[in-house]
């Protein structure tokens, strides 16, 4: 079947079989940012905005996705790379992998609570897994972006 | 130091944060064929026929492989120097299948669609066996995991598979019996740690072609680059040369990735078609039939005088390695020796170990590489310990730690400690728990409990004697540097960690220096990133590089400004007069004269290895709150305090140290794996094998207390394993302070707990 | 691995009855369960763009389309406010927000599962189940009714009087699924008491009026709640599995349930039902 969609503002059109999913259409578009890490909608690591929500790509199928607006990280270069560079200044990004599914994560938090507490972010981030890091730096440099980002200074990162 | 000690960005940092496309996956060109397994569904089965006509005639089908396609020599998947400890135990396909999930037929097709329409397709007749999966069954059981005779074992580790026992032996100083007999206080107890999944976040995958010159290239999410080529060589008989091994960015390993748990498929299909290939495990096959951490029951008994003076430390381990013996005669070791070797002034101690082979998923090797099931178990005696002699346990430390200068007798060949911090890194832990004020519980009156617990840890810096590191360094042409490694960046930093100390002794800025690792063609030979040797003991090897790199520029500067080396000075930037800085010729100006009518390569490679293993020590101490009724604990705050020598980057130091702590966490609450009865795994999905996720973990607090081992780059010890050694005991350490329930077998979940409670017991709790 | 021959989004709910009446088809909500599955689909039914993604409340009822998304019932003020908090806890611990984002209250009601919070923070309240052919039914009724294919449209919660309710949940670790979950609840006429994830799907015990007056009236001991709970419990049938024996499940229905009891002693002398809210 043929579907269409806006997959980081641009126009894409594909035939598909049913039961292919978001996850592998984007992928096979360019979007290797986003990642298969299981089979059982645990990890995060398929994370997308799909018409403005976070979900996981590894559970929605692309037929589904046919007339949305799909955005992955590659299409939010800039602001990945922006806040991505308060996790970079943790050394929190370790491995890498995990990365693109929280980060696109945290943007659309903050897109829905511009100002969250080291609480809410903890608890929307809860379905993105990571090994390597242990959390807490990712939550340091998640912290820090928001203090520059609203112009405080002082507040370190970490759970108060 | 300008370079060293400082918190630098990752040099891959950007790129990772961005979701650039620098996995395997990510680079594997269209047109690849897809390799799927066909898996066992029996613990121990033959098999008596297999057909598969059928699945080869599915369009779309290559190749389909059965045992009886593949080579007849035996070896080991275990990624160690050779020649390994390991036993050779392995086929690429075995006739004789050892655990569910064995292999027993490889598919090749141009779809995933296709693979999958074949797998269905193959017909098996199995003979089922009866399957051994109890390992405190295994030594000597009339049922054997290896009967044949082709199995290997090279070393001389007390293998025998005809008494399936991948390894045994032991030793002993002093006499241990006599010293505990003579002691008025003792404790004696079984604990029990099950097999535990690395997890990483990127599942194992392989992808591998035929390049210009005929030869196998292999791109594997590896930590072992050299070691993959020899066991790839010896799994398909060609020659070492003939095969190329390198990685991309790799997205997690925690010692997973030291085993050549995919490899072998997908090379086997590429060297037979000729055509490229590539195997992509999926998370039931990661949770199922990988590398995860052994399952030991270790026995420990401590004698200790009235004064807490700790005589006599006796530790016995059964360690199960399942179906294959990959790491089972090294990771029992460390149980013992880095134990014991946390305490002083011994009268005696013993070390005696059984290493047994059962049909369930093999072990491997994972960050702690059986210290952490050693450390839990001797922790927890000396928690009890403390208990028994109504003796702050923190005071019985004190007593009793090993301390800087201390010659460690339980620890290789009797190694004397020259940078030792835990002294400090307990006191402050104590500090920053709030010990004095918190110890040992606090009743909130609502069913909860506050209690602490806190334990002592240590590792190694690679293997003494046997690891090597090596790194070539070269001048290039704009000043800039080209540092040459085979050490392994899973995502532990090290490419950073390494051209750190590289941009410290050239005087440079970590951006003038490149990195090219792992790849078997181009790299200096290394052991690979395990064992915790990568900033030891290839940092070295770069320490030297870089100093060995200035002489050569000194000369070079030297034969340009027609003065003797003694007379010059390079600060980085250009070689100078001592005395008349007017005299002088740029890097840049050097390097390009390197390449013109040059005879005096501006390049060195240097190997290093160490004669000895310096541990570095942590302390960990941990605050929970335990709900006696549904036995939940929470924790507060972890703190940890680490002597890993000099951190060369303190923001990686600090996150290795996080990321093992609430790796722990898991292992010792809630990651529970589980067989059916037929020994088929449960957990075989994040679904069922929990993980902690970001609110699992409480607060954790971080900090260094640093020695300077002199045989170390700029004083570094290391830091990759010993990070995840404290939670287990400080854990069940802090649980027993809430309810009076030693939990001697993990993970201590909240139903062992709240019935535990619930039945009024105390004291020891072990397997039901 | 899923497959799907086919996939539609009917115009009606009476063509997706009609489609759906294929043994080969499927309605697909979340899709998170199914996903997992090897099915063979025929036809995969999507009920998207009928406009079940809706929750609508009234003076007298919530009515939440079978389409609406977990997240969003987490985030509903209106139900937030006549649960005092305990929706937004049940579904608080449920894998995350990107699966919540998807998982449907339909699929999670039509599924009755065993593991599910969302049945028995629902079978708490006055729930009703809109079946495109079958009508309304309870849904304590539509939990033990045999799966069939009808098509769930809506789901229904009536506004009590003096409703109040508290939500329990035990996990091994946070987003697990529950080892046990639970909720009380009362309001003028009545109470329950509510057992899920037994491992087996969620059941009601209507609340003993005895029980439901001295709640009312702030008197309940922590002792006489245990002792009703341990009554009750005896009533509850659990099982084991690989997250919990029967005896652990048993116990937590104990404690859980008496918890539950004080703290909703607690919240109906603190001040009015949510419904008056």
């Amino acid at each position: 079947m043929k579907i269409q969609m806006k997959l980081n503002g641009k126009n894409i059109q594909e035939e598909i079989r049913p039961d292919m999913l978001l996850l592998d259409l984007v992928r096979s578009h360019g979007c290797a940012s986003v990642k298969r890490g299981c089979e059982t909608s645990n990890c995060g690591l398929c994370t997308v905005i799909l018409n403005g929500k976070p979900v996981l790509s590894c559970s929605v199928l692309a037929a589904r996705a046919d007339g949305a607006a799909v955005e992955t990280l590659e299409g939010l270069q800039e602001e990945a790379a922006e806040l991505g560079a308060f996790i970079a200044d943790q050394g929190a990004e370790q491995c890498g992998f995990c990365n693109p599914g929280y980060i696109l994560n945290a943007i659309a938090l903050f897109r829905e609570n511009p100002d969250p507490s080291d609480q809410e972010i903890l608890e929307y981030l809860a379905g993105n897994l990571c090994r390597c890091s242990g959390y807490e730096g990712q939550l340091r440099g998640l912290r820090n972006f928001l203090e520059q980002k609203h112009g405080r200074s002082g507040k370190k990162g970490g759970l108060q | 130091m300008r370079v060293v000690n400082q918190p630098l960005r990752k040099k891959d940092a950007m790129a990772l944060v961005t979701g650039k496309p620098v996995f395997l996956e990510d680079q594997i060109p269209a047109g690849t064929l897809v390799v799927k397994l066909l898996r066992s569904p029996h613990a121990n089965a033959l098999v008596e026929e297999i057909h598969t006509e059928k699945a080869k005639g599915v369009p779309g089908v290559e190749a389909v492989y059965t045992w009886e396609d593949v080579p007849g020599q035996r070896f080991t998947m275990a990624g160690q120097t050779y020649p390994e400890p390991s036993p050779y135990d392995r086929l690429i396909l075995d006739r004789h299948v050892r655990y569910v999930g064995d292999p027993v037929a490889i598919v090749a097709a141009e779809t995933e669609a296709a693979a999958e329409k074949a797998l269905k397709l193959i017909k098996v007749t199995y003979q089922v066996l009866p399957a051994l999966l109890d390992f405190r069954q295994a030594k000597d059981n009339e049922l054997l995991v290896h009967p044949e005779e082709d199995w290997k074992s090279l070393c001389p580790v007390g293998a025998d598979n005809k008494r399936n026992l991948c390894a045994s032996g032991g030793s002993e100083k002093g006499d241990v019996e006599q010293v505990l007999a003579d002691c008025p206080v003792t404790v004696e107890g079984t604990y029990h740690t099950l097999a535990a999944q690395q997890s990483m976040m990127e599942t194992f995958r392989t992808y591998c072609s035929i390049d210009t010159y005929g030869r196998l290239n292999v791109v594997s999410s590896t930590q072992i680059v050299f070691h993959v080529r020899r066991i790839l060589s010896n799994a398909l008989g060609i020659p070492k040369t003939r095969i190329r091994v390198t990685k991309a960015r790799i997205g997690g390993g925690f010692g997973a990735k030291q085993t050549v748990v995919a490899e072998v498929f997908p090379a086997f299909v590429t060297w037979m078609t000729k055509k490229p290939s590539r195997l992509i495990f999926t998370r039931e096959e990661s949770m199922t039939a990988s590398s995860p951490r052994h399952e030991m029951e270790v026995k420990v008994r401590i004698g200790a005088g009235t004064d807490g003076r700790i005589r006599a430390i006796d530790v016995h381990t059964l360690s199960n390695t399942g179906a294959y013996g990959e790491h089972g005669p090294t990771t029992v070791g460390l149980s013992g020796t880095k134990s014991i070797s946390l305490y002083r002034n011994l009268e005696a101690h013993r070390f005696v170990y059984d290493v047994v082979y059962t049909n369930v998923m093999s072990a491997g090797a994972y960050r702690g590489y059986g210290a952490t099931q050693g450390i839990f178990a001797v922790e927890t005696a000396v928690n009890e310990l403390a208990a028994k002699l109504h003796m702050d346990p923190a005071r019985l430390r004190e007593i009793n730690m090993v301390r800087e200068g201390d010659v460690m007798t339980s620890y290789d060949s009797a190694q004397t400690t020259n940078s030792c911090a835990l002294d400090r890194c307990f006191t402050r832990v104590k500090e920053l728990i709030g010990w004095e004020e918190k110890y040992p519980a606090k009743d909130l009156g609502n069913g909860k409990i506050r209690s602490v617990g806190l334990a002592m840890g240590m590792q190694g810096s690679g293997i003494s004697g046997v690891d090597v590191g090596s790194a070539t360094l070269k001048l290039n042409d704009d000043g800039g540097y080209m540092l040459s490694i085979g050490s392994a960046d899973m995502g532990t930093g090290c490419d950073t960690i390494l051209a750190q100390i590289a941009a410290e002794c050239l005087d440079c800025e970590l951006d003038q220096i490149s990195v090219s690792a792992a790849d078997t063609d181009t790299s200096p030979y290394d052991s690979g990133s395990y064992a915790s040797s990568t900033t030891y003991i290839t940092g070295k090897a770069v320490e030297k590089a870089g100093r060995q790199l200035r002489e050569l520029i000194l000369e070079e500067g030297s034969r340009a400004l027609e003065l003797p080396a003694e007379e010059l000075e390079f600060d980085g930037r250009r070689v100078y007069a001592l005395g008349d800085e007017s005299r002088e010729i740029s890097l840049v100006d050097i390097a390009t004269r390197s390449m013109c009518g040059n005879t005096h390569a501006l390049e060195i490679t240097v190997s290093n290895s160490s004669p000895i293993s310096p541990p570095p020590f942590m302390a960990g101490a941990v605050e929970i709150e335990l709900d006696k009724e549904t036995g939940e604990v929470r924790i507060l705050n972890y703190a940890a305090v680490v002597d890993c020598g000099t951190p060369i980057n303190p923001n990686l130091a600090r996150i290795q140290v996080e990321g093992g702590l609430v790796q722990a966490m898991g292992m010792t609450l809630f990651e529970n794996i589980q067989y059916s009865p037929e020994g088929k795994l449960r957990n075989n999905s994040f679904m069922q094998y929990k993980i902690p996720t970001r609110l699992d973990m409480g607060k954790l607090q971080v900090e260094f207390q640093s020695s300077y081992e002199p045989t170390g780059p700029f004083g570094a010890k290391s830091i990759g394993e010993i990070v995840i050694n404290t939670p287990a005991p400080a854990l069940v350490h802090a649980i027993a302070n809430a309810t009076g329930c030693w939990f001697h077998s993990l993970p201590a979940t909240s139903e062992k707990i709240a019935m535990a409670v619930a039945r009024g017991k105390t004291g020891v709790i072990g397997d039901e | 691995m899923l497959k799907i021959k086919e996939y539609a989004r009917p115009e009606s709910l009476a063509q997706a009855y009609e489609w759906n009446q294929k043994k080969s088809s499927c309605v697909i909500g979340g899709m998170l369960w199914l996903k997992m599955s090897h099915k063979n689909v025929g036809m995969a039914i999507d009920l998207s763009g009928l406009g079940l993604d809706r929750i609508r409340e009234d003076g007298e009822n919530f009515r939440v389309g079978a389409m609406v998304t977990l997240r969003e019932l987490e985030l509903h003020q209106g139900l937030d406010r006549y649960t005092e908090g305990a929706l937004g806890a049940a579904l608080r611990d449920i894998v995350g927000v990107q699966f919540r984002n998807l998982a449907t209250a339909g699929g999670s009601v039509f599924g009755r599962f065993g593991f599910s919070d969302v049945l028995t923070v629902l079978l708490a309240m006055d729930t009703y189940v809109k079946l495109y052919r079958a009508g309304e039914i309870p849904l304590g009724d539509f939990l033990t009714r045999k799966r069939d294919r009808d098509i769930l449209e809506e789901i229904r919660i009536r506004k009590q009087p003096g409703f109040h309710m508290v939500y329990q949940a035990h996990r091994n670790s946070r987003t697990d699924f529950p080892v046990l979950n639970g909720a009380v609840s009362l309001e003028e006429t009545g109470g329950k008491l509510v057992f899920g994830a037994r491992p087996l799907a969620a059941m009601a015990l209507p609340m003993e009026e005895s029980l439901r007056q001295k709640i009312l009236g702030g008197t309940l001991t922590e002792a006489e709640a245990a002792a009703c709970m341990n009554a009750a419990a005896e009533q509850v049938p659990v099982g084991s599995n690989m997250r919990g024996s029967r005896e652990y499940r048993s116990h937590l229905a104990r404690v859980l349930g008496r918890r539950g009891l004080m703290e909703l002693q607690k919240l109906a002398s603190a001040g009015k039902g949510g419904a008056e809210l």
